[in-house]
């Protein structure tokens, strides 16, 4: 009995410890959420690998000067490479909502992916900040408050190029762009602002990287200029094959910061010096956020400038984080969320901008040109604003207030 | 229309149809002959590709980085024959599918790990980045033409050695009859291991010279290896004159629907519907070629078993 009363009293005592130590345990499990998911999706495979890894590096930066947090909140980045593809990417946020329960999402390179993976995102009430992709379809009409396009429209890029085409009074000009839907954005976009005579329109297959067929067409067709969008490795290639076949003596070549890019300045070299581009974020702006990024991504990266992706990527972890911090935390509470993420009070690189109703954003646009910097190194310098405060020609289609 | 701009399209054709060809040989020969369905020949002229791009780089000598391409790509065929090919040739074409499709996996993976996923850049030989005045007003660029220089003499060497010399008869032989030529004395085993290892040289000259016009880059065999196949069929299995044939026929078909196709549907169509029919429809072209002939002759241009 004895024996008994006693186990039984250490079995309490035991129960007791237990309970308290589980109590204890569980204290700051209680106070404490669970984490913060983020899906990010990588292209660091595919047609776009190129300005993957710059993404990837811009991300990387941005989470590892944040200390791994958002908002001071523990996060977990679930990254995974969609490869440029629109299906892949497609099952693979199928997984990311349905199984890692995503908060938050960034991701794809190409409007054609952006466009194959949003309602699936909108369904779930997953905010999306898209760190490059634009597209049009999502600007007017079918926008959506999940949807922030964070980097820019993509009529906004080529509408900044027509106007430096007009200002420069270029008369006859031909334009090249892929067959996808920013490569039909960008086209639009800079018809809309260019007011010489268009010679031709070209569309070419999205990753071709052989340019024989339109480099012939170009030959025949003497324009004054011409204007590329072709983002990545294709860009590369155009303006490689173009000056092999002598073109550059002839005819000028315009395009968007996209094609001249520091990844692509790295890749062509010296052939690219004197050429024109607009972008809305340059290595060289002054301000503050955008000092100490370039400084600190060329001392984690070897002295190489981050590129207009590396920068995108680097702002969207920043309004990620503003916003997380603004909702304390409570990621749960979508509304406050996309409410505290449209504010936009981010250090953006890019300096002030701010979003229109539709939530693409209201900024400037920058004239650029290739030459040499202090070290003998061959990069952008910026000339001058061409386009102030300029938002897009979709807004006053969208139904968001 | 402009007859310097259509020249030089066929040009651009005919450049575009020599690099298939340099790839369809090999796979001809070894399907035709040796009547087994390779298809990793593609990852091997991605290998070509990438060493290729690696030693233009470290060495500045793009005639070392092509003999080097093509002699690493002939060391991983031959591995490849004696471990795994070797296993497959009394096989059905299903297993060999199987078992060379599992190859272009595990290539695929392998240069991920050695080069990583972004692709690589193949510079172009600094003495060929320029443009040759062909005749006045056509300056074309000097590397495409070496290239189409080499496709032409690569050719001319195929016919000869399958045609005019004694490897070429053992290999008939062999792929006639097997079972008596061995009989009589041909080693068809090491003729074979031969052929393999020759189709291989070919990819990896193909990889080599066509790295600098496209990206090197994982997968690149496989989006090759469709029009190759094509190729194949049009021509008649087995057949290297046939592969020649449709090989040029094919880049023809390519460069003339994306060069001309969008600009007579523009003359037609409204400009929004021409835009997005026009490039979809010069990727139809080869597959259109495909059937026109296929119905004609069912079993290609010049089948070897005709």
């Amino acid at each position: 009995m004895a024996q008994l009363s006693g186990i039984s009293l250490r079995t309490q005592l035991g129960a007791a410890a237990l309970f308290t130590l589980a109590a204890c345990a569980s204290l700051p499990v209680l106070a404490q959420q669970a984490p913060i998911k983020v899906g990010i999706a990588l292209d660091i495979s595919g047609p776009f690998a190129a300005l993957g890894a710059e993404v990837r590096d811009g991300f990387a930066l941005g989470i590892k000067q944040l200390g791994g947090k958002l908002g001071g909140q523990p996060v977990q980045f679930v990254q995974t490479d969609m490869a440029g593809s629109p299906d892949q990417a497609k099952q693979l946020v199928d997984r990311f909502v349905q199984r890692e329960k995503i908060d938050l999402f960034t991701g794809p390179i190409a409007s054609n992916v952006a466009l194959a993976v949003a309602p699936t995102l909108f369904a779930a009430k997953v905010p999306y900040l898209s760190n490059n992709a634009g597209p049009s379809q999502l600007a007017g009409a079918q926008c959506n408050p999940y949807f922030f396009g964070t980097a820019y429209q993509n009529d906004q890029y080529h509408e900044a190029a027509g106007q430096f085409a007009a200002d420069r009074g270029f008369k006859r000009m031909v334009l090249i762009a892929p067959n996808y839907p920013a490569g039909k954005d960008g086209i639009n976009g800079f018809k809309r602002k260019f007011k010489g005579t268009v010679v031709d329109e070209m569309y070419t297959k999205l990753g071709q990287i052989d340019y024989a067929t339109e480099l012939a067409q170009l030959r025949a067709a003497k324009p004054e200029a011409v204007y590329f969008f072709l983002p990545g490795a294709m860009g590369i290639n155009f303006i490689k094959q173009f000056v092999g076949a002598g073109l550059s003596k002839d005819i000028t070549l315009v395009t968007s910061g996209f094609s001249a890019d520091e990844d692509v300045i790295s890749a062509v070299g010296e052939p690219m010096l004197g050429l024109f581009n607009t972008s809305h974020w340059a290595h060289d702006l002054d301000n503050p956020a955008n000092k100490a990024f370039v400084a600190a991504f060329r001392k984690e990266y070897g002295g190489r400038y981050p590129s207009i992706y590396a920068a995108q990527a680097f702002d969207v972890i920043t309004a990620m984080d503003s916003a997380v911090k603004a909702v304390g935390g409570k990621v749960a509470d979508r509304d406050a969320l996309i409410k505290a993420l449209a504010k936009a009070q981010f250090p953006s690189v890019r300096g002030n901008f701010r979003y229109a109703n539709n939530h693409y954003p209201v900024q400037n646009f920058y004239l650029r040109t290739i030459g040499k910097d202090a070290e003998g190194r061959v990069t952008n310098k910026t000339i001058k604003t061409v386009l102030e405060n300029y938002g897009d020609a979709f807004s006053a289609q969208c139904g968001m207030k | 229309m402009n007859p310097i701009l259509v020249f030089e399209q066929l040009l651009n054709g005919a450049g575009y149809g020599l690099m298939l060809f340099l790839i369809a040989a090999g796979l001809t020969l070894v399907f035709g002959i040796m009547d087994v369905m390779n298809l990793s020949h593609g990852s091997l002229f991605m290998v070509g590709a990438y060493v290729a791009a690696t030693v233009h780089v470290q060495s500045g000598s793009f005639a070392v980085a092509v003999l080097v391409a093509v002699a690493a790509t002939v060391a991983v065929a031959a591995l490849l024959e004696v471990t795994l090919m070797r296993r497959l040739y009394g096989r059905d074409h299903l297993a060999q599918v199987l078992a060379t499709f599992g190859v272009i996996l595990v290539a695929d993976d392998a240069v991920k790990m050695v080069w990583g996923p972004s692709p690589v850049m193949a510079p172009t030989p600094a003495w060929l980045s320029g443009p040759v005045e062909l005749f006045a007003g056509l300056p074309y660029p000097s590397y495409r033409l070496v290239v189409l220089g080499a496709g032409v003499l690569v050719a001319g060497l195929l016919y000869l050695l399958v045609n005019h010399s004694r490897l070429g008869m053992l290999v008939r032989a062999g792929a006639s009859d097997r079972w008596m030529a061995e009989l009589m004395g041909v080693r068809v085993q090491r003729v074979f291991c031969g052929i393999f290892v020759l189709g291989a040289s070919l990819a990896a000259l193909a990889g080599a010279l066509m790295g600098p016009l496209m990206a090197v880059q994982v997968g690149m065999g496989e989006s090759i290896l469709i029009p190759a196949l094509v190729v194949i069929v049009i021509g008649g299995i087995g057949s290297v004159r046939g592969a020649f044939v449709a090989a040029l026929l094919v880049g023809l078909v390519d460069t003339i629907g994306r060069a001309f196709l969008p600009l007579l549907l523009r003359a037609t169509l409204p400009p929004a519907v021409a835009a997005d029919l026009g490039p979809l429809c010069a990727e139809v072209a080869m597959y259109a070629l495909m059937a026109a002939v296929l119905s004609f002759r069912p079993a290609g241009l010049f089948s070897a078993k005709a």
